[in-house]
C-alpha cells in the first residue's frame, strides 16, 4: 500500500535527548478521516512525537509522512496543510481573540471570512468576548480560540497535543463533540491525552508509554481482548485491603481505580477462596464483583507485560 | 512581502499596546541626556590645595596667587611646614599639597631650578591624577610668566603646554554625549530584540508561528525592523535633547551620524538575535546580553580611553564594534570628521554588521 493512502505513516521514528530515548523506534499508521488517540501518561514522549510530525523537531532516526509528504523534505507543504494546537496555550496574550484569529488567517494567506463556516461552531461560542485580550480569556475559552486558530486555514489534518488538560469536565465534553463535527468534515485528527476516559471517544487508540507503543486497536477491541479475570474489590479499610490483596495467592496485581481497587487474577483465581481468606483477616465487609475491563486496565496490563517497561 | 506586512502589523500593534514601551522609547533617551552628561564626568573641580611656601619669594607668591585664582582649585592656606600640610592631607582636609622649596626663585634665575613637589591624595584616583596634572601646568606657567616679566630668556622651565583640541572648552559633557548615545543604542537595539524573541520562546508563541509556512528569515526581519525604527527615533530624540540642553550639534554631517547609527543598530539587533538563539529563558538572555554590553561599554573606549588600557586589552578592542562606532561618533560629532576620514572605521563597522547578520541566521537555523 502506498504511503499516500494513509494520513500518517510513521516508520522507526526515534528521538533522543542526550542518552534518554524520548521516542523509541516508533511505527504506526493513521487512516484518513479518523480520530486517532495517543493515550499515555505525562512524560511518555507525546509532545516530542508531535513536534517531529509537525516539523518543529527533526528525528534522529526513521521517517514519517503526513498526507503523503515527507516530514524532512516537504516541510513547507506539511505546514500549509496541517493545524497544530500545542499543549500549552501559545497564542498572543496581548492581542485580542479576533486579532489572533485574523493574524493566523493572514499568515496562511487567507481570511477569517473565507473559512468562517469551518470555525463557526467553535468560534461563535467565544464571539462575544472576541475583543478581549487572549490572555484574559478563561481556560475553556482559550482552548476554543486555540482550536479556531489551528483551523482557520482549513487544514486537512489536525494535531492536538493534550487539548483538554486543565479544562473542566463540561468543556471537555463539548470539546470532544466539536472534534466529532470536524471529523465529519473529513479532517483527520491525531489527539493525545493522559485521560483514559477520553480514549473511548477516539476511533482508534495507541497506548503509549516511554516512547513506545504498547498496542494499537479500537477502544472496543482493546476491551474485548482483555483475557484475565478482573474484579472490583472494596472494603472499609481500603489501603490495608490493597496491601493484603497484593500478597494473596492467585492475584496477579491490584491497583486503585477510583473508589474501588481492581484485582487482576491469574487463571486459577477463585473469588470465593479469596473472600474467605480476607474475612479470616478481618475484612468482613469485603465486596467483590467481576467487571469489564476499561482502557486503563488494558494499559496497565500491557505496561506490565512489556519487558522494556 | 505580504506576510512581512502582516507580521510587522502585529509587532507594531503589540508594541503600541504595551503600556511601558512607547513611553520608554521617548523618555529613556531624554532622561539619559538630561542626567548622565552631568554625572558620568571625569571633570575635576574644586581641588583643595595647600601651598607650603618655604621660599617666600615673589615667584612663590605668584604661584600661590595663580592657584588661588584658578577655577579648578580651592585655595586653602599657605602653610609654613610640610609636615603640618601632610597631616591635613591625611585627615582629608586638603586634596593636594604644592611644596615650594627654599631658594626656589634664586635657583630658577641661576638656570638650575630646584623641583616643586606636588603631593596629591590619590584615593580618588581621578581627582588625584587630574588635579596634580592641573597643578603641574599652573606652576609651570607661573614660572614662565615670572621669567618673562623679568625679561629673561633662554632659561629652562619645565615646559608644560597642553592644548585641548576639538573640545576646546574641555567640557567633559560634550565628550560623553556621543558615548551615551552609543549606550542607548546598545540597550535599545541589542537588549530589546533579544528579550522580545526569547519572550516568544518562553510563551510558546514561536512554536505556533513555526508550524505556519512563514519563512524564518521573514519572521526575524519582522522582529527586527521595529527596533531599527525605534533605534533611529532614539538617536533623533537624543540629538535633539542634547542640542536643546547643551547646545551641542554634530559638527560633522547629520546624515553621516545617522548612517553610522543605522549600521550599528542593525549590527546590535543581529547580535540580539544571536543571544536570543542561545537562550531559552529571559534570565539567560539578560545575563548573556549584560555580559556583552559590559564588554562593549567598558572596553570599547566609551568611558575610558583605549590608549590607557594594557596592551593585550588594546589588541582585544579591535574585535569590538563599539570601538569603531565610538571613534566614528566622537569624530563626527566633535571633530567634524567625514565618512572619508573615517572610511576604515565605517568599513570595520559594516563588516561586523555582516558577520553578526550571518551569525544570527546560522544560529537560528541550528535550533529548528
Amino acid at each position: 500500500m502506498s504511503t499516500t493512502d494513509r494520513a500518517i505513516v510513521v516508520r522507526g521514528l526515534t528521538k533522543r535527548y542526550g542518552k534518554q530515548l524520548a521516542v523509541d523506534h516508533l511505527s504506526f499508521e493513521v487512516e484518513h478521516g479518523e480520530i486517532f488517540g495517543l493515550i499515555g501518561p505525562d512524560g511518555a514522549g507525546k509532545t516530542t512525537l508531535f513536534h517531529m510530525l509537525t516539523t518543529l523537531t527533526t528525528p534522529d532516526e526513521g521517517t514519517a509522512s503526513i498526507l503523503g509528504k515527507d516530514i524532512l523534505k516537504d516541510i513547507r507543504a506539511i505546514r500549509s496543510s496541517v493545524g497544530y494546537m500545542p499543549g500549552r496555550f501559545s497564542l498572543y496574550q496581548d492581542l485580542s481573540a479576533r486579532e489572533n484569529l485574523q493574524f493566523f488567517a493572514a499568515l496562511f494567506r487567507t481570511t477569517v471570512e473565507e473559512n468562517y463556516d469551518l470555525v463557526a461552531p467553535i468560534y461563535s461560542q467565544i464571539e462575544k468576548f472576541q475583543d478581549r485580550k487572549a490572555g484574559h480569556l478563561s481556560g475553556g475559552m482559550k482552548q476554543k480560540l486555540a482550536l479556531s486558530c489551528a483551523l482557520i486555514h482549513r487544514p486537512s489534518m489536525l494535531f492536538l497535543d493534550e487539548p483538554t488538560t486543565g479544562v473542566d469536565a463540561v468543556s471537555r465534553g463539548e470539546f470532544w463533540e466539536m472534534l466529532q463535527r470536524l471529523k465529519e468534515q473529513g479532517i483527520t485528527i491525531l489527539v493525545s491525552t493522559p485521560y483514559m476516559d477520553e480514549a473511548s471517544l477516539c476511533d482508534r487508540i495507541a497506548l503509549y508509554n516511554k516512547g513506545r507503543i504498547l498496542g494499537i486497536d479500537t477502544p472496543e477491541g482493546f476491551r474485548r481482548g482483555y483475557d484475565a479475570p478482573l474484579y472490583a474489590v472494596s472494603a472499609e479499610r481500603m489501603y490495608e485491603l490493597l496491601n493484603v490483596t497484593r500478597g494473596m495467592p492467585g492475584v496477579r496485581e491490584c491497583y486503585t481505580a477510583g473508589s474501588v481497587h481492581h484485582l487482576v487474577g491469574t487463571a486459577d483465581f477463585r473469588p470465593e477462596e479469596y473472600s474467605e481468606a480476607l474475612a479470616a483477616r478481618g475484612f468482613s465487609d469485603l465486596v467483590i464483583r467481576p467487571i469489564e475491563a476499561d482502557v486503563e486496565d488494558v494499559f496497565i496490563k500491557l505496561m506490565h507485560n512489556d519487558p522494556l517497561q | 512581502m505580504r506576510t512581512l506586512g502582516v507580521l510587522l502589523e502585529k509587532e507594531f500593534l503589540q508594541l503600541f499596546r504595551d503600556p511601558f514601551m512607547p513611553k520608554m522609547i521617548v523618555f529613556f533617551p531624554i532622561l539619559v541626556m538630561l542626567i548622565f552628561p552631568w554625572v558620568a564626568t571625569l571633570e575635576v573641580k574644586d581641588v583643595r590645595v595647600t601651598v607650603v611656601d618655604q621660599d617666600n619669594s615673589s615667584l612663590s607668591r605668584l604661584i600661590s596667587n595663580e592657584i588661588e585664582h584658578s577655577a579648578y582649585f580651592e585655595f586653602q592656606e599657605v602653610a609654613k611646614d610640610y609636615d603640618r600640610a601632610l597631616l591635613r592631607l591625611e585627615e582629608d582636609r586638603t586634596d593636594a599639597i604644592v611644596s615650594i622649596p627654599a631658594g626656589f626663585e634664586e635657583s630658577l634665575l641661576k638656570g638650575s631650578p630646584k623641583k616643586i613637589s606636588i603631593s596629591a591624595n590619590a584615593v580618588n584616583a581621578v581627582k588625584g591624577s587630574v588635579g596634580s596634572q592641573y597643578l603641574t601646568q599652573i606652576t609651570g606657567s607661573a614660572q614662565q610668566e615670572f621669567l618673562q616679566e623679568k625679561g629673561i630668556q633662554g632659561l629652562s622651565v619645565p615646559e608644560v603646554t597642553v592644548t585641548n583640541r576639538y573640545n576646546e572648552t574641555l567640557v567633559y559633557r560634550n565628550y560623553m554625549i556621543p558615548a551615551l548615545m552609543i549606550m542607548l543604542l546598545i540597550l535599545v537595539c541589542g537588549f530589546l530584540p533579544a528579550l522580545n524573541i526569547v519572550n516568544e520562546k518562553e510563551r510558546g508563541t514561536i512554536e505556533q508561528i513555526n508550524v505556519t509556512p512563514v519563512k524564518q528569515s521573514v519572521f526575524m526581519l519582522a522582529k527586527l525592523i521595529p527596533f531599527w525604527v525605534i533605534g533611529l527615533v532614539v538617536v533623533a530624540i537624543s540629538i535633539f535633547t542634547s542640542f536643546i540642553l547643551y547646545g551641542l550639534v554634530p559638527s560633522g554631517s547629520w546624515l553621516e551620524v545617522f548612517l553610522a547609527c543605522m549600521i550599528f543598530i542593525i549590527l546590535m539587533s543581529a547580535l540580539g538575535v544571536v543571544v536570543a538563539n542561545y537562550s531559552s529563558t529571559m534570565i539567560e538572555a539578560i545575563f548573556l546580553m549584560f555580559f556583552v554590553i559590559m564588554i562593549f561599554v567598558l572596553m570599547g573606549g566609551l568611558l575610558t580611553p583605549i590608549e590607557s588600557m594594557p596592551e593585550w586589552a588594546q589588541y582585544f578592542t579591535f574585535i569590538l564594534p563599539s570601538r569603531y562606532f565610538n571613534t566614528i561618533m566622537r569624530a563626527t560629532y566633535l571633530k567634524g570628521a567625514s565618512i572619508l576620514d573615517l572610511r576604515l572605521e565605517y568599513a570595520a563597522l559594516a563588516a561586523f554588521g555582516l558577520i553578526f547578520g550571518l551569525l544570527a541566521a546560522i544560529t537560528y537555523r541550528k535550533r529548528s
